[in-house]
């Protein structure tokens, strides 16, 4: 089973983020990067089938420019066998530059099963892996929260969250699944791991040798930082909230 | 705003992934736990094997003997990293094998080698290292513990003080007297816990470091067969003085890494906390202690990483590593006192962090040779009359 996963670069959740004077971006001199942790989900699952199944092999793919090889040797430090960069620079790039992008990947690599995480914590664009399924013509599953494979590798049953409860679908492989939040905890990078990634194979490519056209679709205009919060109100009783709560909020 | 500190500039992609991981496990598996461990003054034995899982206890560590490979600068990133858990005892706990095992792999046989030092790496048996008794610490030509030769191997007389993991390591590489000169008559013996006549006297009680286990040790004639000597007869000087440099640029590394977790929860206090209509960061005397304690931290890492660099290409300059001890530890005790003095109240309670960094950073210019000692060193070198 061949199982293509991706690794996006991004700011560290932890860090704080500044918006640029401009409004063309975010500070990102001195920033922490690293990968995105819905793609460490999808490397971890990716991990766990292969642990499942025989003669699995995990591609991890980035695009992005050369400081992303970073997140690639984390990924293969976790475990995957060999990495593909996608050379690019992140400005040309938008959600569906990117799932073509994987389309020309998966057209060359025919993998079984595509992973990615739900959405990247830097865009939150969530589109990517909705529009190379699509593009492929193949079965996705988004917002996976189990994964189990069917009988023979020859498919997966995916349950996902969906509003009100749990949502069961079942796809034949190749197929295209997104990693929710609750699918897994992603193992540590070991540093007997860490000094093996060093030896895997990483290749290098540009969406030109790959035959993708780069039109973007969508042009960034400004970022703005969401409004500063207001303060709250205080209620005496529980009939106030109760009211303040329907005719105010609307939310009952 | 710009972090306060640059990060570290690291010559090997590694050692930058190793520090990630080694943050990750202060942040997830130490830090919820520190005030609770440093209350019960231990940590729960299975960190070791969930530390050893990840290769963190084999960083610098041969791969032939379960290792995780990489230099020198391996571990000594894991000790400025593991910090950030917030309790100093726990990473002393964590890395007593750091100098309990340098012996055996330098002087040791093969047989040894394959017996001590896979299942510590692993995190199935803590190791210790014990050199200081009740009357001598430093000046290890004092040391009286005694192997007398028997038949099959040797009986061990005397006691050790201030044993880190002492109280429950399952060997301990013991520095003992087999002749009587001062340094060629010192030899190392592997003593493992369950040995009649070893005892643990008592486990100590201590400012800081509290979750780390320091011991007593008694050795009542007890007996150690051939094999568990480690090297020739006379031989265990040189291998301590090899061990001390690699000991006191730890606690340099500790040194820097403490005085940047307090720096940072000073900083964030600061920005937060209001007194006269403001943020006590926009007072001049905050920002500026602020602003001293960056540049303190700064100052310590670099000197650290300079000195790690020559240690990591056999250049090991033991001066130059007493220097980096002496400043890092100085630093880590001021900028510690200056955060308690920014949080006030809040930093004289235990269940803040500064407050516990504090504690512990006060060892720092103690463990591995006094400031005094490494002084000392560096005065032998550099000024003669």
């Amino acid at each position: 089973m061949k199982i293509l996963v991706t690794a996006k670069r991004v700011t560290d959740p932890n860090s704080k983020i500044v918006l640029r004077p401009d409004r063309q971006g975010i500070v990102t001199d001195n920033v922490d990067f690293k990968m995105n942790p819905f793609c460490e989900i999808a490397v971890e699952e990716a991990l766990r089938l292969r642990d499942k199944t025989e003669d699995s092999e995990i591609v991890v793919v980035t695009v992005g420019d050369e400081e992303t090889t970073k997140e690639i040797r984390t990924a293969l430090a976790m475990g995957a066998d060999r990495g593909i960069r996608v050379a690019a620079d992140e400005k040309s790039l938008d959600s569906d530059v990117v799932a073509r992008i994987l389309m020309k990947l998966c057209e060359q690599e025919k993998p079984d099963l595509v992973l990615l995480g739900k959405q990247a914590i830097d865009g939150d664009n969530n589109q990517v892996a909705q529009l190379l399924a699509e593009y492929l013509g193949w079965p996705q599953a988004t917002f996976a929260y189990k994964f189990e494979l069917t009988e023979g590798n020859k498919g997966a049953r995916v349950q996902r969250e969906v509003d009100g409860g749990v949502e069961t679908v079942s796809l034949t492989f190749p197929a295209v699944v997104t990693t929710d939040l609750r699918l897994n905890e992603p193992r540590y990078a070991s540093l007997p791991g860490i000094m093996k990634a060093k030896k895997k194979p990483l290749t290098e490519v540009t969406p030109a040798e790959l035959g993708v056209d780069m039109t973007l679709k969508v042009t960034t205009v400004a970022f703005e930082p969401p409004p500063g919060r207001t303060a709250g109100v205080k209620v005496k009783t529980v009939e106030e909230l109760i009211e303040k709560l329907a005719t105010e909020a609307k939310c009952i | 705003m710009k972090p306060i500190l640059p990060k570290p500039i690291d010559a090997d992609p590694a050692l930058a992934a190793f520090r990630e991981t080694c943050l990750r496990f202060a942040r997830e598996r130490i830090a919820p736990f520190a005030f609770e461990w440093e209350e019960a003054e231990l940590f729960p034995r299975s960190l070791y094997a969930e530390a050893g899982a990840i290769g963190l206890l084999g960083a610098g560590f041969p791969e032939a003997y379960g290792g995780s490979g990489g230099d020198a600068f391996f571990p000594l990133v894991a000790a400025e990293s593991l910090v950030h858990g917030g309790t100093t005892g726990v990473v002393a706990g964590l890395s007593s094998h750091g100098i309990a095992l340098p012996p055996i792999l330098l002087l040791g046989t093969e047989a040894q080698k394959q017996r001590f030092v896979p299942p510590v790496l692993s995190g199935q048996y803590i190791a210790a290292l014990a050199i200081t008794e009740p009357d001598t610490g430093s000046d290890v030509a004092g040391v009286k513990t005694r192997a007398v030769p028997t038949t099959g191997g040797y009986v061990i007389k005397g006691a050790k003080m201030f044993i880190t993991s002492g109280a429950r390591a399952d060997f301990i590489s013991v520095l003992a007297r087999t002749g009587d000169d001062p340094h060629a008559g010192l030899t190392f013996f592997v003593v493992e816990r369950d040995r009649p006549g070893f005892s643990v006297s008592r486990a100590l009680k201590k400012t800081g470091w509290r979750a780390s286990d320091t011991a007593e040790l008694s050795f009542d004639d007890v007996f150690v067969p051939t094999e568990n000597r480690i090297g020739a007869e006379g031989t265990g000087f040189q291998a301590l003085m090899h061990n001390f440099q690699n000991e006191r640029l730890a606690l340099a590394f500790m040194g820097h890494g403490t005085a940047e977790v307090a720096l940072n929860d000073a900083l964030a206090y600061a920005r937060e906390r209001r007194a006269f209509g403001r943020e006590i960061a926009r007072f001049q005397v905050i920002r500026h202690r602020l602003a001293e304690m960056a540049t303190r931290t700064f100052a310590a890492r670099e000197l650290n990483y300079s000195v790690a660099r020559k240690l990591v290409a056999g250049q090991a300059d033991p001066a130059q590593i007493a220097m980096a001890k002496n400043f890092a530890a100085q630093t880590a005790v001021d900028v510690c006192h200056d955060a308690v003095q920014i949080l006030a109240g809040a930093g004289y309670l235990r269940e803040t962090r500064v407050e516990r960094l504090s504690r512990d950073a006060r060892l720092l210019p103690i463990g591995g040779g006094t400031t005094d000692i490494m002084n000392e060193i560096i005065a032998r070198f550099y000024v003669s009359v």
